[in-house]
């Protein structure tokens, strides 16, 4: 078959491709600012944050000889002269660079006590003028003479590591080199992963039930009246989410609006007054109205598009309006539904500022946690690993949605 | 019609932008903890210091930690001059590179001659670091819930029996853990001897948990004075400071009870890399001179760690009262201080942080 020529003899697909070209690099060119942003501004910290969780670079660059000579070490022993000289040697020059404090938190994050090991040592190893480094080391911190302490030093020499993911799943490596459960009084963060899904569960599901009626309403009112409703629901999604949360601090506490009204009422007695906030029924009160817009304006403009007719024709063939409405309105919204669970699911599972200002002890959620290792403990590997599970946490949500519902049916508006 | 609003706003935006960027370059910023403190510190150090030196203070808040420094110095990208810190904080930042060193032979002397290295208190002067203010952690109490008996001791905080109601506490396991132990009968001087067990961490957390119920968390040191306004707590830990302001500037009827208070010190430094050292060296000299450190106790009742400054203490910049009796370091409220103990936390911080907030979530 030969291929088709335009008048000067170049085939007709060469000359389209010719003739197109110059548009695509326009679109290119369109779209490319924005892409840039995404790169930047979203895929690029995500994988940072990948990167972050399993790069363990403390000791590795900063006693690389040590760890070379531990990586042949087979953990039986102790070490021999030579290890504990390298050992000492390198903690100076650490000392030289101001990297001793680094080192010293990243082996006080694997086993409490080892901060004051290091400084300590280094302290006298200044000062040290012999040469059996290794009887120094063990009189200067007993710590040195176990063999637990350099089994610590050999698994946290490793460039990459998966510890930051054990210790955020609760487990812990133990002596024996075997993966067990962290001791009962230190278990936290799969308890805390529940309590998000938990959570985000019953805040979605408020939203619906809450969300439903209002969304249906909305589209079927009159044009006058649904619009003024309308602008009930967006004024509190214009108004800045930290005045909604300390309104409802307002209302809430002991001494607060609803208390108050609840004591003059005699409902309760002054001594009775209930405790609403700072613990999970406060995150969940205030996280159900915050994100109720979310559920509203997807189910709203999926019921717009909803004709009257359907429910007249369901009633006319003899349906009760109960049955028309579970039978024929309801399936219709379906992609309002999934799409508003969707978002408000995705939304709360990663809420932080909320449950931080009224959740008190009962109501923190994973981010929380999160926010605490970056900005407190400085353990920013164990953030980074929480923030990954919680992320794939979402995708495996969008995956399972994308396969129950199917993602095109999604409507947002 | 459009266009002017318009042009009008690019002007503003870029005048803004204009001044905003030759302002950050040449005002010194001071970051501090915020509300009274921050403002006794604007009275005392800022303002005598612009009006000597001509330099503009811009003062930043927050809560403590070492996280935003840290990016800071990391980045390279330097927006914060002088640091208020707590001991631990100077300590493990000066291990970690984050302050510029600062000598003990740089700061003037005191008012009667006393080298620094004789005049500052013990463990006021390191090495990135020079020490402000004394402060304590005590509980207080507002006084018009309390007809008959009142609350007077450590124990009395744990006595949800004796003394029911909701107890403010600071979110964290510092001081909480000492106070628990004390309660339950550990005297001060042993308490980080206990406290460094095993069985002594038990035995905390076993007496915490009597009254975990009873407590709403706190975070930031403006909340507690809140609390206790707002009637949410009937007594809460706080810095004495701040109790002091809420009683004095805002006549309210709170008692601080003095009981194991646990004091500590504040303490500036450098960041590490600032552009503006100098500058930023001068105003720490300047505050931490005798006249600056009696001046800032004044405005709120944290007591200075110049032994010279101690006589210059005079009365209340507005409410003229005798600050002296208000102080931590007062003999009457100094009989059973415990000093807190900042390399015990230092070592053991990150677990009995992890600990707290796993018995926090249970």
């Amino acid at each position: 078959m030969t291929s088709i020529l335009t008048a000067d003899g170049t085939p007709l697909k060469d000359s389209l491709y010719k003739a197109e070209k110059g548009r695509r690099v326009k679109a290119f060119l369109l779209v490319a600012p924005l892409l840039l942003f995404v790169l930047v501004s979203f895929v690029f910290p995500i994988f940072e944050m990948l990167f972050r969780s399993v790069d363990n670079p403390v000791l590795a660059k900063n006693l690389p000889l040590t760890i070379e000579k531990l990586q042949k070490w087979e953990g039986t022993n102790l070490p021999d002269q030579e290890t504990f000289t390298l050992v000492a040697k390198e903690l100076l020059i650490a000392r030289e660079n101001s990297k001793v404090g680094k080192i010293a938190a990243r082996l006080n994050f694997e086993a409490g006590g080892m901060r004051s090991m290091i400084n300590k040592t280094v302290r006298k190893v200044r000062k040290y003028k012999g040469n059996d480094y290794k009887k120094a080391l063990i009189q200067f911190d007993k710590r040195w003479g176990k063999v637990v302490t350099w089994k610590v030093l050999k698994r946290i020499g490793q460039r990459y590591t998966g510890v930051q993911y054990l210790a955020a799943l609760d487990l812990k490596v133990n002596a024996d080199n075997t993966i067990g459960f962290q001791s009962e009084d230190r278990r936290i963060y799969v308890k805390i992963f529940l309590r998000t899904i938990w959570v985000s569960f019953l805040v979605t599901i408020f939203c619906l039930i809450l969300a439903y009626p209002v969304s249906f309403l909305l589209a079927t009112l009159p044009l006058r009246i649904s619009n003024l409703l309308l602008i009930m629901v967006l004024l509190p999604f214009w108004t800045s989410l930290l005045v909604r949360t300390t309104s409802w601090i307002v209302l809430l506490q002991r001494n607060g609006v609803v208390n108050d009204i609840l004591v003059a009422l005699n409902i309760i007695s002054e001594d009775g007054r209930i405790q609403m906030i700072y613990n999970q029924t406060g995150t969940l009160i205030a996280m159900t109205q915050i994100l109720l817009p979310f559920m509203i304006l997807p189910l709203y403009s999926v019921m717009k598009t909803i004709s009257p007719s359907y429910m007249r024709a369901a009633r006319s063939l003899g349906a009760s309006p109960l049955k028309a409405f579970v039978r024929v309105y309801m399936p219709q919204t379906t992609p309002g539904i999934g799409a508003g669970c969707l978002l408000v699911f995705i939304l709360s599972i990663g809420y932080y500022i909320t449950p931080a200002l009224v959740g008190g002890r009962s109501g923190q959620l994973i981010s929380n946690f999160i926010a605490y290792h970056m900005k407190s403990s400085l353990n920013w590997g164990l953030a980074a690993a929480l923030g990954t599970i919680l992320l794939f946490a979402v995708l495996i949500l969008y995956y399972l949605y994308n396969k129950i519902i199917g993602i095109d049916k999604m409507k947002l508006g | 019609m459009k266009l002017p609003i318009i042009k009008s706003a690019i002007l503003a935006g870029g005048l803004a932008l204009g001044a905003s960027s030759a302002y950050a370059g040449d005002a010194l910023t001071v970051v501090s903890w915020g509300g009274a403190y921050t403002k006794s510190q604007i009275e005392a150090y800022h303002k005598p210091y612009t009006a000597k030196y001509g330099t503009k203070i811009q003062s930043e808040d927050y809560n403590g930690g070492l996280a935003e420094i840290r990016a800071q110095v990391e980045a390279g990208k330097i927006t914060w001059d002088v640091v208020d810190l707590e001991v631990s904080d100077a300590a493990r930042g000066c291990d970690d590179g984050l302050f510029e060193k600062i000598s003990a032979g740089s700061l003037p002397n005191g008012v009667n001659g006393a080298l620094p290295s004789k005049d500052f208190i013990p463990g006021a002067l390191q090495e990135c670091a020079v020490g402000t203010i004394v402060w304590s952690t005590i509980y207080a109490y507002d006084a018009d819930k309390y007809k008959s008996e009142k609350p007077a001791t450590i124990s009395d905080f744990f006595n949800v029996k004796k003394f029911p109601g909701k107890r403010g506490m600071r979110k964290v396991p510092k001081v909480n853990l000492e106070w628990a132990l004390m309660a339950d009968g550990v005297d001060g001087k042993d308490v980080y001897k206990v406290l460094a067990t095993k069985a002594g961490q038990d035995r905390a957390f076993k007496k915490l948990d009597t009254i975990k119920n009873d407590v709403l968390w706190w975070e930031a040191g403006a909340q507690p004075p809140q609390m206790l306004a707002d009637g949410e707590v009937v007594m809460t830990s706080a810095y004495n400071g701040r109790i002091f302001n809420a009683a004095v500037a805002e006549k309210k009827n709170f008692e601080i009870v003095w009981d194991r208070q646990l004091f500590s010190f504040d303490l500036y430094a450098i960041i590490k890399g600032t552009p503006r050292f100098k500058e930023a060296l001068r105003y720490v000299q300047f505050s931490t001179a005798s006249e600056q450190l009696a001046n800032q106790a004044r405005w709120i009742s944290y007591g200075p760690t110049r032994k010279s400054s101690i006589k210059l203490i005079s009365t209340h910049a507005t409410a003229g009262i005798k600050m002296m009796p208000h102080m931590p370091t007062a003999p009457n409220n100094f009989k059973t201080a415990v000093l807190e103990n900042a390399e015990f936390w230092s070592d053991n911080g990150d677990e009995l942080n992890e600990r707290f907030n796993a018995w926090l979530a249970k």
